[in-house]
């Protein structure tokens, strides 16, 4: 029953992700944005200073953002159900909190999935070559990094009652994570301030792995990047799925 | 199926239920009625494992809401005040959802679907997403939905806000009908004195406390009689003159003078031939459960929420209605 409930949940939360055409409209034209304007309007900054191609620097930032903002998201999707009521119905149903944690926490990751596949096939864009052998390194570090923040997103709404809070919580911990995560810079010429958040922030590790797989360029080992995601995982899906138990 | 003993809910120093203790037999349709913030909703979010009491226990087709919540949840189906229907889903979906959660199997759960969404008219709109339904099809809806794992144990809180009458019948046929043939036990709560003459059993709340539980009949006798309003070109004197000559005990206001009174069919001629006062009109009626609420807290039952002005609106409205 306890994976029933997680499929079920899941199969919600996808359906009505498909649902929303603008939300899919949406998921394809950010990156693509983003990709073209950004990857262009810098390229000249980088080619003047005699360096590498900036586009192609950008593209893992890119995923990286896109499975921040997807998985944050989701997991927030859970304030929305408790305003709009739909919380309960899960709430009252004969099923653990802890399975409606994972099943969040898994849809998150799928949504991640689908999102991270799309801007791969944007590739073409900055003429970055995937083969497959790296299309499945990248799918599988979106599963970890999508896994690490949807379980944050998840403790953020199990403690927030109502969207009030929201606008914090975008300003003050996502925009940073994104800002600070070597999504746009490196970060090896950084000021040791701004080093020690961006060592920190799980996205960095996210960012620096995807970067080493695509494009062979990176600041620590992949073992390393992977293990502080699972690290940051687990810790964080614990805790949620306390936070989660003991809510309302 | 439900007991409760001496069941406490306190939120920051108010008490919202304040020793509580009740018990509804195997097949009951057992009634709480009471003004919005009396306690109903907080009850029944005990009773569903949705709130930890303060202190006291309940129980619920013999689990302990707080030691074993999943049982309890296994058992009940709940019908709520607000909406908690996913409204980007399609009515179908909705149900689908339901049934897999709670573990109705495949077969079972397309057979009931049909049934149910036979039953609150909804069959042609299964395929369309929820949040093009009008208020009172969501409502029908969720009361399907509610029905769709067959519980134990049915709680409705204020079913029939927002229903016309003949989904209301619908609705409560098919709840007869499954009581009937599974014994189900139905718990509401309700400020509308006429649905609470549905039940077998009421408990009447106030300020969290249950102040009466019986039969509507037993609780309409507590009244003692039949409610005579007078209206005459002096209440005043009229009232005094009452007091001095019958010793009853009688409620003065703007729609007149209301008194409780046994052989209503004798006492009225008796009454005209003898009174002085000029008499403009009298009014004879059995007493409703709204007479039962306001003799034993003192008040009407009222929304709590309602502004001062809409308060007394409504009294208007309710006095002028006598």
């Amino acid at each position: 029953m306890f994976w029933k409930a997680v499929y079920v949940i899941c199969l919600r939360d996808i359906r009505r992700f498909f649902r929303e055409k603008s939300q899919v409209i949406g998921s394809i034209a950010r990156p693509a944005l983003w990709l073209a304007i950004m990857g262009t309007g810098f390229n000249t900054v980088f080619s003047s200073s005699g360096s590498d191609n900036y586009a192609q620097f950008l593209f893992p930032g890119i995923i990286g953002m896109t499975v921040l903002f997807t998985s944050v998201f989701s997991a927030v999707s859970v304030i929305w159900d408790r305003q709009f009521g739909f919380l309960r119905e899960m709430l009252v149903a004969p099923v653990s909190r802890t399975s409606i944690a994972v099943g969040k926490t898994l849809s998150g990751c799928f949504q991640s999935l689908i999102q991270g596949s799309i801007i791969m096939v944007l590739s073409f864009i900055v003429d970055v070559h995937l083969s497959p052998l790296i299309i499945v390194q990248v799918l599988a570090i979106i599963l970890l990094a999508s896994f690490a923040l949807t379980s944050m997103g998840l403790l953020i709404a199990s403690r927030m009652p109502s969207f009030e809070g929201f606008n914090l919580i975008m300003n003050f911990l996502v925009m940073p994570m994104f800002l600070m995560s070597g999504a746009f810079f490196p970060i090896s010429g950084l000021p040791a301030w701004m080093k020690s958040i961006v060592t920190i922030n799980p996205l960095s590790y996210g960012v620096d792995a995807l970067r080493g797989v695509i494009l062979g360029f990176h600041e620590h080992a992949l073992t390393t990047d992977i293990l502080f995601m699972a690290g940051f995982a687990i810790i964080m899906t614990a805790v949620a799925v306390t936070a989660f138990n003991k809510a309302e | 199926m439900i007991e409760t003993t001496d069941l406490c809910k306190h939120f920051d120093g108010t008490k919202a239920v304040d020793g509580v203790t009740f018990s509804v037999d195997k097949g009951e349709i057992f009634g709480f009625l009471g003004p919005n913030g009396a306690g109903k909703t907080t009850t029944i979010n005990i009773l569903c494992t949705l709130l930890t009491p303060t202190s006291g226990e309940a129980r619920v087709n013999g689990y302990d809401v707080s030691k074993n919540p999943n049982e309890v949840r296994k058992s009940i189906g709940l019908i709520f005040q607000e909406p908690s229907l996913d409204d980007r889903l399609t009515a179908e979906e909705n149900l689908d959802f339901h049934g897999m959660i709670y573990d109705v199997p495949k077969g079972i759960r397309k057979e009931r679907k049909k049934e149910l969404l036979d039953m609150v008219d909804l069959w042609d709109r299964r395929k369309d997403v929820v949040k093009t339904y009008s208020g009172g099809m969501k409502r029908r809806l969720e009361i399907a939905r509610g029905l769709l794992h067959h519980p134990k144990i049915l709680f409705l809180d204020e079913p029939t806000l927002g229903l016309d009458p003949q989904t209301r019948s619908h609705i409560w046929r098919y709840i007869n009908k499954l009581r009937e043939e599974q014994g189900i036990t139905i718990f509401m709560t309700t400020h509308y004195m006429d649905e609470a003459e549905n039940c077998d059993r009421i408990a009447i709340i106030d300020y969290g406390k249950v102040v009466a539980l019986d039969t509507p009949d037993n609780l309409k006798r507590f009244v003692g009689g039949d409610v005579i309003t007078i209206k005459t070109t002096d209440d005043e004197k009229a009232e005094k003159e009452i007091g001095e000559q019958y010793n009853l005990h009688v409620r003065r206001d703007a729609g007149g003078i209301h008194l409780e009174i046994e052989n209503s069919e004798e006492f009225i001629p008796q009454f005209i031939s003898s009174f002085s006062t000029k008499i403009n009109s009298i009014h004879l009626r059995r007493p409703t459960l709204d007479d039962v609420f306001l003799k034993l807290t003192g008040h009407e039952i009222r929304t709590e929420e309602a502004s001062v002005r809409d308060r007394m609106k409504a009294g208007m409205r309710m006095r002028g209605g006598h």
